[in-house]
This record gives structure tokens, C-alpha cells and sequence, in this order.
């Protein structure tokens, strides 16, 4: 390499200059051509500040995705690519967009962050992976195509789980805990507290609202479920309750988080036997809740419950 | 013969390590005590925040109402009617009742913020908003999850909501800083509506 610096500097007279000398290689040269271009290139794959709004209902033709504003671009690249960081899930295709067909699993936690830690050594992160494993097999016997945003120990960032919920259409978001406190053997569905009404005049979902659209659709879809819970643990609430899920916020599709007491338990089989009866009511909610799907808009105010934020 | 400039490096390290060692223990003696100033700041600050300060026996005793953990379920809040001497500034009130919330109760198992947490300042904006900033402990140790976040989040929105009708609404801060969530769930990024107290005139 340095021979050949030094026989081009022969021929190039400013690079006698030993400052420049290093222009002449063709590795600083990409280097520096990288470095002018990464502006353009952080542009399209950084997260979005806005959600491509699901008005599903209007025909393709009708909503060109327009490439004159960055904003666009960047929600039209939302909508058509899949977030290449999850390499780990059967994305579906060919799916019908106003049909409930996907479900978005995601294990809270991994990697450096183990959730709740119990004193017999559960750790959250551990348990709703099998939670997860369990949940998802019940999805797909009733045909549904399941989407994990982590298989393994590992631990996107909240807007990265968002991210792979709202690349899809027609799906609904699940998050799996396992609380700290709480009685034991009881699972609790929470939504997402009231979030401020949208007045986009684009037509485009805030990112850091991006449920305030679906909360409506949440509240079912957690009424459901917490009600087909109840049945199964007694003790747990009978209606979804409302808090404010940070996980829960920035998901474009009805999203509900559901949370299972508690790590406190004496040994890990106590929550893996519930298991099976969360999956199956997942899942069974789930079914109940499709005939109710519909795409909502920016434009969809939330439902008038009285809580925060 | 050795030359004379390696005898004059030679003595000059010589007197170098002379004098290093005489000014060690002196050096080691400053270090210590710029770590006991340190920690005894600390440890001062600490009291002054967590002791009930602010309030004197002129101020008159009014019923306060503070949220801790409820007997029956420990995933509810119950309020506790304690009389305390409360100040009619809405910043040095806040500041006293939520100090008082972090004492705990008497029963610790119906705490809902850890004992190892402190207020470390509260400011309130002309708008009504009320900015609590809590010590690191109120992140690290609150137990992980939805509900426990919840319950002790509410603790404090509840009791500011009872006791203080100037605040509107609050946010939370840990050490001075917006963070994300308290423990991993609860969503601290933005602020928590409290509803119209009944007024409550000293």
C-alpha cells in the first residue's frame, strides 16, 4: 500500500504534500465518500418520526406514496420494508390489509435486562419466552401468522418492537410480563392510558402516539382477553385495566400487554403451568376479536375514558 | 569514573524520591479527608431532604391525606388521614407531603415507593404542572413490573392530587433527568393528568 501511495504522489503533484498523501488511498477514499454520504443514507434508515396512516379503506391508486418529503419517504420505506434487524420471523405475504391475520408477540426484556427477578431466581425474561413459545403455537392453530419481535435472549429497544408491529397490517400486538407483586396464579390485561387526539392535517400518526388511533380497538381486544383470563386464574380483574405501558405507545395496531403474577412464586413450575391456559385464552380472544377489526385512521378520536397523560 | 552529568541525574532522582516520600503520607491524608467532606455532604443533603423540613410549629396541622398500599389488596391504594403542619406555599407543601409519603407508613409492607428514595427537588410551572425530581433509588428499586410501577406512581399523583390543588398535572424526573420508564414498564416520558382535588384550605 505505502508503494503505491508513493507512486501515485509521483504523478500527482499535490500529494507531495504529506498531510494529502493519504487521499491516494482508495480505502481513505471510500472511507471519506461513506462519511459525505451517511447524512442521505441516516435519513432513510433511521426510525420513523411518524406512522404511515392505516386509511386502508381508500383504493392503492388513491394514495401514492410521494417522495417529495422526507417525511413521506421515510413512512412509505415504514411501510413496504420490514425492519431488516428481525431476520427471525416469518413475515407474512400476500395478506389481506383490512383482515385481522398477524399477531405480534413480544417477550418483554432479554439480554442485559432480566424484568422482574424473583427471590428463587425466575427471571422474567426467561419465562415469557416459554410464555411466548407456548402462545404462539396456540396462534397458529387457528391459522393466525405470528410475528416474535425476540426468539432469543436478546433486548430491542422499545421503538424497535414497535417498529416490527407497524410494518405490518391487519395484526394486533401482544406483550407478555411477569410481574413483581400481585397474587400469585392471576394475569392482569392492561392498555394503553388515553393519549391526546390527532390533528395531523397529513393525515400521518405521530410516532409517539401512534396508539392513539387503535385505543378503542385495545379496550375490546383487552376486554376479551382479560375477560377469557378471569375465567381460567381466579382472582384476576374481570375488565382491562389502563396504564400508562411505555411498550404500548409507539404500536400503530390494538395492542394489549398482558401480565402474569408474579416471580415471587417458590418455584418456576408454578408459573409454567399457567402457561397453557394464557395461550389458549390469547388465543381464543383473539379469534373473538377479529370479526371486530377495522382499520382505523389518524383521524379515529380515542374513546373518552377518563385517566392520564 | 562515572561522568558528571550521570552523578547529577543520579542525585537529582535521589532527592526526588526524598521528597516524594515526605509528601505521600501528607497527599494520602488530604485524599481522605476531601472523601469524608464528600460523604458527609452527601449523607447532610440526604437528612435534609428526608427529614420533615420546612414545616414549624407555627404552621397550623391540617388533615393530609397520603396513598399507600391498601390491607385488603395490595395492588390498590387506600388513603391515610394523618394530621401534619403543612405550609400554604403549594411548592414547600408538596415537597412536605411527598416527603412524608416516602417515610412510609408504619406498616412497611404497605409501602409504595422504596425507603431508600428521595425527593430531591419539586418545581411547579405556572401552567399547573408539577415536577417531582426523585433520587436514582426510586428507578433501581421499585420492583419491575406494570403494577408495581403503577401503584407507586399513582401513590404520589394521588396524594399531590389530594393535598395540593395547584398541581394540575405532574412528571417525574430521576436525578434531573426525563428517563423513559421507572422500572422497565411505566411510561415516564410524559406527564400524568391529576383530576380537580377538593380544595382544601389550611
Amino acid at each position: 500500500m505505502l508503494l503505491y501511495v508513493r507512486k501515485v504522489s509521483l504523478r500527482i503533484p499535490v500529494l507531495h504534500f504529506p498531510a494529502l498523501r493519504h487521499l491516494a488511498c482508495p480505502l481513505c477514499l471510500a472511507g471519506i465518500l461513506l462519511a459525505l454520504a451517511a447524512p442521505l443514507l441516516w435519513q432513510f434508515m433511521s426510525p420513523a418520526s411518524y406512522v404511515l396512516a392505516r386509511n386502508l379503506s381508500a383504493p392503492k391508486t388513491q394514495s401514492p406514496a410521494t417522495t417529495d418529503s422526507p417525511i413521506r419517504a421515510t413512512a412509505a420505506f415504514q411501510q413496504n420494508a420490514p425492519p431488516s434487524r428481525s431476520p427471525l420471523n416469518n413475515f407474512p405475504t400476500n395478506i389481506q390489509n383490512n383482515v385481522l391475520n398477524t399477531v405480534v408477540l413480544d417477550p418483554a426484556h432479554g439480554g442485559t435486562d432480566p424484568g422482574a427477578r424473583g427471590t428463587a431466581g425466575i427471571r422474567e425474561s426467561e419465562v415469557v419466552l416459554e410464555f411466548t413459545a407456548q402462545i404462539r403455537r396456540a396462534l397458529e392453530s387457528q391459522g393466525f401468522q405470528v410475528v416474535q419481535t425476540r426468539l432469543g435472549d436478546e433486548n430491542p429497544s422499545f421503538d424497535d418492537r414497535s417498529a416490527m408491529a407497524n410494518a405490518q397490517r391487519g395484526a394486533v400486538f401482544v406483550t407478555v410480563h411477569i410481574s413483581s407483586t400481585g397474587l400469585p396464579g392471576t394475569a392482569r390485561v392492561y392498555i394503553n392510558d388515553d393519549l391526546p387526539p390527532i390533528n395531523d392535517p397529513t393525515g400521518l400518526i405521530p410516532w409517539d402516539q401512534a396508539q392513539a388511533p387503535f385505543l378503542g380497538l385495545s379496550r375490546k381486544l383487552g376486554d376479551i382477553v382479560q375477560g377469557l383470563l378471569s375465567q381460567k386464574f381466579k382472582g384476576s380483574p374481570d375488565t382491562v385495566q389502563t396504564a400508562a405501558v411505555r411498550q404500548l405507545r409507539t404500536t400503530a395496531a390494538p395492542a394489549i400487554a398482558v401480565e402474569i403474577s408474579s416471580v415471587s412464586v417458590e418455584k418456576r413450575e408454578d408459573l409454567d403451568r399457567m402457561a397453557p391456559g394464557v395461550a389458549d385464552a390469547i388465543a381464543r380472544g383473539i379469534v373473538t376479536f377479529k370479526p371486530s377489526y377495522v382499520v382505523a385512521t389518524a383521524a379515529t378520536p380515542p374513546p373518552p375514558t377518563g385517566a392520564q397523560r | 569514573m562515572t561522568p558528571r552529568w550521570r552523578v547529577w541525574i543520579i542525585a537529582a532522582l535521589a532527592s526526588a524520591v526524598v521528597v516524594a516520600a515526605v509528601y505521600f503520607p501528607s497527599l494520602r491524608n488530604h485524599v481522605k479527608q476531601a472523601a469524608k467532606i464528600t460523604q458527609q455532604t452527601e449523607e447532610q443533603a440526604r437528612r435534609e431532604l428526608t427529614l420533615p423540613f420546612l414545616s414549624s410549629s407555627n404552621e397550623p396541622r391540617i388533615k393530609t391525606k397520603l396513598f399507600w398500599a391498601s390491607h385488603a389488596d395490595d395492588e390498590a391504594l387506600t388513603p391515610v388521614t394523618v394530621e401534619l403542619p403543612l405550609s400554604n406555599d403549594p411548592v414547600l407543601r408538596a415537597k412536605q407531603v411527598l416527603n412524608t409519603l416516602l417515610a412510609g407508613p408504619v406498616d412497611s409492607e404497605l409501602r409504595t415507593l422504596p425507603p431508600d428514595a428521595a425527593l430531591l427537588e419539586f418545581y411547579l410551572l405556572p401552567d399547573g404542572t408539577g415536577i417531582a425530581d426523585f433520587s436514582e433509588a426510586l428507578a433501581t428499586s421499585t420492583p419491575s413490573g406494570i403494577a408495581s410501577e403503577q401503584l407507586a406512581v399513582e401513590s404520589i399523583a394521588r396524594t399531590l392530587e389530594a393535598n395540593v390543588p395547584q398541581v394540575k398535572c405532574l412528571k417525574i424526573l430521576i436525578h434531573g433527568q426525563e428517563v423513559d420508564t421507572l422500572a422497565g414498564h411505566l411510561d415516564l416520558t410524559g406527564t400524568f393528568a391529576l383530576s380537580p382535588a377538593p380544595a382544601k384550605k389550611p
